[in-house]
């Protein structure tokens, strides 16, 4: 472990009053950055020197600041979640960069995810998608079938959990050149794919969710795999694969 | 005040059949008229909104986040208890009724609690119904582990991120009844007051986050559901945005709130590294199934690891204390999270702290042992009854990364160090908060029509919550506890009709938002709100912390006092009203943090004994054990507000009976 130091950087941060207020990049130069603080906790400082200078300060969205709930979404120095792989932005820390080094922070680029606030974005179509048929159709009871009653092959159960770990950030879709939302999607079907439970309604659900994702206007997958190098979950493109197996054969009985 | 706490009467394991049984119903064709609001989207509001939806409800969903899946129960790592018995290791529900029970040091309610342990069975099949995939073994069945403060292996889990697994199953619900349009979702918006007409909740009062509108929104219950108050510390393992606004301001309307003092210090979190540093990550309770805990023996080791002359690794084995295991043999490592904490406090006091950091507060947790048992284990398994060292480590390290991947590499990600290689330092850390609001059997609060949920209540965990245990009581309370108890409610307002929002009491409480944020926004003070919030967190953090006493506690109740006349006279809040404005959030927040923490201080020093999390310094074995007062203090406090200065609320006491576990000193060792 190298010892935290202190060192002074340049910021280039987009800068937008609202939706509609056509945004420019901003220059900013931050001193005394420790190389301990993550990502987040420098901004935290940038903004604390811009109110003592009765400045508006940067609005970014952030929540858990643990890499799970994916709410934090920069796009730093021209890649979602920045230079370091398998992270979300909270988890970037700041021993990343150098002394002197210029930072540019964007917020995620996509049609079908419209700037609110400087760095801030709305994902709800991502909700929208997900309303459309990721799920199960099971009500509450306490009446369900025993846990236990239908054995799940552990390697199908393990591979269905790594589906489902993603945390809807939206890095697979700011990085693809198309503003492709497969990745996402392509977890979400293959997280009930995998098990005995999401049989039941995999024609209706991977048909529902292919359409929301178009009628979002997220763009088509090219096969770049842009979205595997920047998901910050490791959501491998297997499950954009599964999703057009699923989606064909939905197709052909539909 | 009176406290009914509607405790059902018969023997504990019928009283909630019996009870459910006659509750009222609404029939389904009058659901539809009828509107409930939920606030907050963790497990217990999810769980409640879909339920509630499902069940044909008007329902309206409010979160502050981007998306109700974002809301922080995310975030827990280690796993979720229930009574299953599937290792048939003699669990059952009175046993885990009596873990709670004895795990929370006597201070939660029988009823309560047993009804928790016998859903807790629910839980897992409605969330395997759901498609959560939870961990399995070779043969396609339900994996579990131990977690503290329990003898049987009953907690269920998704590697290190089950409350993720969770959330997103109930979220999964949610999002299938927006879709059919039974819930009205939204997002981006926070609920800032609560609108009571004839005494019962009516309506809440929220703001849109982005567009800075004041909206009203009424319905003929409210349920919050908004999680725990760690964050009056400043630093917590809650996110950035938990807070406790949606509980205090129910609370400033007369509902009473309970057991402040009772704060989780949880024991395994990354240590502070410096002043800039704006959350604690905690490391999974989960990883002291395989971790050792230990300091070195000699102070001068201690600071010659702090110094950076001495690597942990190079320590002989006897030159280590694992202090747990010494002093709690019985469990070793899986002592209750209360005890843990205070044994770290204890030994950093004393001068054997690693972490160099200001108060060189940290111990090590070491996995060197279970790489090589598992090591061997696993080689063993594979038919390699001789394997050399390195086989044994590496397999040993391929076990560990299956079961703890995720939280090896968030570990290395913040500390830059290698925890394969080198013990994880770590230390306790505000956590999770036991107090809350008070809530009745059917979990309302003292106001009619206002329930809450999970975290936000102080209904189940005592005072001392148990690992495990959050998310089966935020899932208990939101799949098979208010479904019920909010119908029984709602079958006397079925000739109500819609509620109108023109009604005085709604312009009334919209303007008392408008005041508070204009104030704010005109007031041209000169410093940041984190700068309060900090000032806020260390008061807290140094006197209504692990270790409390008097003369602490009644210097924290006036510093407390003067920081809010300073906040609201100084506090500079920039931009306006009518956008997205982050610091008027924060502002809006820490104006609740800073009189909930002077409530906090002020029921510590009333419960003049120790108990789990709330240690008071005078009160204390001669081994240094918790003290408690069964006799003047078995009660819950129940504070009542009464205006602008906090000082002058008013305890009221519900009594605790015990009339199905024996009251005992609780024992681990």
């Amino acid at each position: 472990m190298s010892a935290a130091k202190n060192i002074n950087i340049n910021l280039k941060i987009w800068r937008q009053k609202n939706a509609k207020a056509k945004g420019s990049m901003e220059t900013y130069k931050l001193d005394n950055v420790s190389t301990a603080s993550s990502f987040l906790e420098m901004l935290d400082q940038l903004n604390e020197e811009l109110v003592n200078e009765k400045k508006e300060p940067v609005a970014f969205d952030h929540d858990c600041r643990e890499g799970i709930c994916g709410m934090c979404s920069l796009y730093i120095n021209g890649r979602a979640h920045g230079p370091d792989t398998g992270t979300t932005t909270c988890q970037l820390h700041m021993r990343k960069f150098n002394d002197g080094d210029t930072i540019f922070i964007e917020p995620w680029r996509s049609k079908a995810f419209p700037v609110v606030k400087d760095l801030v974005v709305d994902r709800s179509s991502f909700d929208r998608i997900q309303q459309a048929g990721g799920f199960v159709s099971v009500n509450t009871s306490g009446n369900t079938i025993d846990a236990n009653a239908t054995p799940i092959n552990k390697g199908d159960a393990d591979k269905s959990f790594e589906a489902a770990a993603c945390i809807g950030c939206g890095a697979c879709v700011a990085t693809c050149k198309n503003g492709s939302a497969m990745l996402f999607v392509g977890a979400k079907v293959s997280q009930y794919a995998l098990l005995p439970q999401g049989k039941v309604e995999a024609t209706e659900r991977v048909l529902n969710m292919v359409r929301q994702m178009d009628e979002e206007g997220f763009g088509n997958c090219t096969n770049t795999g842009a979205c595997e190098v920047e998901c910050p979950k490791g959501i491998s493109l297997e499950n954009i694969a599964r999703m057009n197996r699923e989606y064909l054969s939905a197709s052909l009985k539909g | 005040m009176k406290l009914d706490s509607k405790i059902p009467e018969g023997p504990i394991a019928d009283k909630w059949t019996n009870y459910k049984d006659h509750l009222k119903l609404v029939a389904p064709n009058n659901r539809p008229k009828i509107d409930v609001i939920v606030v907050g989207t963790g497990l217990a509001g999810s769980s409640a909104a879909a339920s509630l939806a499902e069940m044909g409800y008007n329902v309206k969903a409010f979160c502050f986040q981007d998306s109700p899946r974002r809301a922080h129960s995310i975030a827990a790592q280690g796993g979720i208890n229930a009574a299953k018995n599937y290792q048939n290791d003699g669990d059952s529900t009175f046993r885990l009724f009596y873990d709670t029970i004895k795990g929370g040091d006597y201070r939660a309610r029988e009823a309560n609690v047993h009804r928790l342990a016998e859903v807790s069975g629910n839980i897992i099949d409605q969330c395997v119904a759901q498609g959560v995939p939870f961990a399995r073994d070779y043969g396609g069945n339900l994996d579990n582990r131990s977690f503290g403060g329990t003898q049987v292996q009953r907690t269920f889990y998704a590697a290190g991120q089950t409350g993720q697994q969770l959330l997103l199953g109930a979220y999964s619900s949610l999002s299938r009844q927006i879709g059919q349009g039974n819930i009205q979702m939204f997002n981006r918006h926070e609920m800032l007051d609560l609108v009571k007409i004839d005494g019962k909740a009516r309506g809440i009062i929220a703001r849109n986050l982005v567009t800075g509108e004041i909206e009203r929104h009424s319905a003929h219950a409210v349920i919050i559901a908004t999680g725990g108050y760690g964050n009056v510390y400043f630093l917590s393992t809650n996110a950035m945005g938990s807070n406790v606004t949606a509980g205090w301001k129910i609370h400033k309307q007369g509902a009473a709130f309970a057991n402040p003092c009772y704060v989780q210090i949880h024991p395994t979190c990354i240590p502070v590294h410096g002043t800039n540093q704006s959350k604690l990550t905690l490391m999974s309770e989960s990883l002291r199934n395989s971790g050792r805990i230990w300091v070195p023996k000699k102070k001068e080791d201690a600071e010659a690891i702090r110094a950076g002359k001495l690597k942990p690794t190079q320590l002989a084995e006897e030159d280590r204390d694992y202090y747990l295991e010494r002093k709690y043999p019985a469990f070793g490592n899986l002592v209750p999270r209360d005890v843990a904490s205070r044994a770290a406090k204890e030994v950093c006091d004393e001068g054997h702290g690693i972490e160099a950091n200001d108060t060189n507060e940290g111990v090590y947790l070491d996995f060197s042992s279970e790489i090589q048992s598992k090591g061997r284990q696993t080689a063993y398994a594979k038919g390699n009854h001789h394997p050399t060292d390195e086989e044994v480590t590496k397999l040993g390290k391929q076990w560990l990364e299956e079961k703890y991947g995720n939280l090896f590499t968030m570990y290395q990600k913040i500390t830059d160090e290698n925890p394969y290689e080198t013990p994880m330092k770590i230390y306790p850390a505000v956590h999770y908060t036991m107090g809350g609001v008070w809530v009745d059997y059917n979990l309302q609060s003292t106001i009619p029509g206002c329930f809450v949920a999970g975290e936000a209540n102080f209904s189940d965990h005592g005072a001392n919550r148990l690992g495990a245990s959050a998310l089966m009581q935020g899932l208990a309370d939101g799949y098979f506890v208010l479904p019920y108890t909010v119908s029984n409610y709602l079958a006397d307002e079925i000739r109500t009709g819609k509620i109108s929002t023109d009604s005085p009491e709604f312009v009334e409480a919209e303007n008392r938002v408008k005041d508070s944020i204009n104030k704010f926004l005109n007031n041209n003070g000169s410093k940041t709100v984190d700068h309060f919030h900090k000032r806020l967190g260390l008061i807290m953090w140094n006197k209504v912390g692990m270790g409390r006493n008097e003369a602490g506690l009644t210097e924290a109740i006036s510093e407390i006092a003067a920081l809010k006349e300073e906040f609201y006279k100084d506090v500079y809040v920039p931009g306006s009203a009518d956008e997205l404005n982050q610091e008027l959030e924060k502002a809006l927040r820490v104006a609740d943090f800073i009189d909930l923490g002077q409530l906090m201080a002020m029921d510590a020093l009333q419960r003049k004994e120790s108990c789990g999390g709330h240690f008071r310094e005078e009160y204390q074995d001669s081994e240094g054990e918790t003290l408690r007062d069964d006799e003047n203090f078995s009660f819950v406090g129940a504070w009542e507000y009464m205006g602008y200065d906090i000082s002058k609320e008013i305890l009221n006491k519900e009594e605790l009976k015990y009339e199905f576990i024996k009251i005992a000193a609780r024992n681990y060792k």
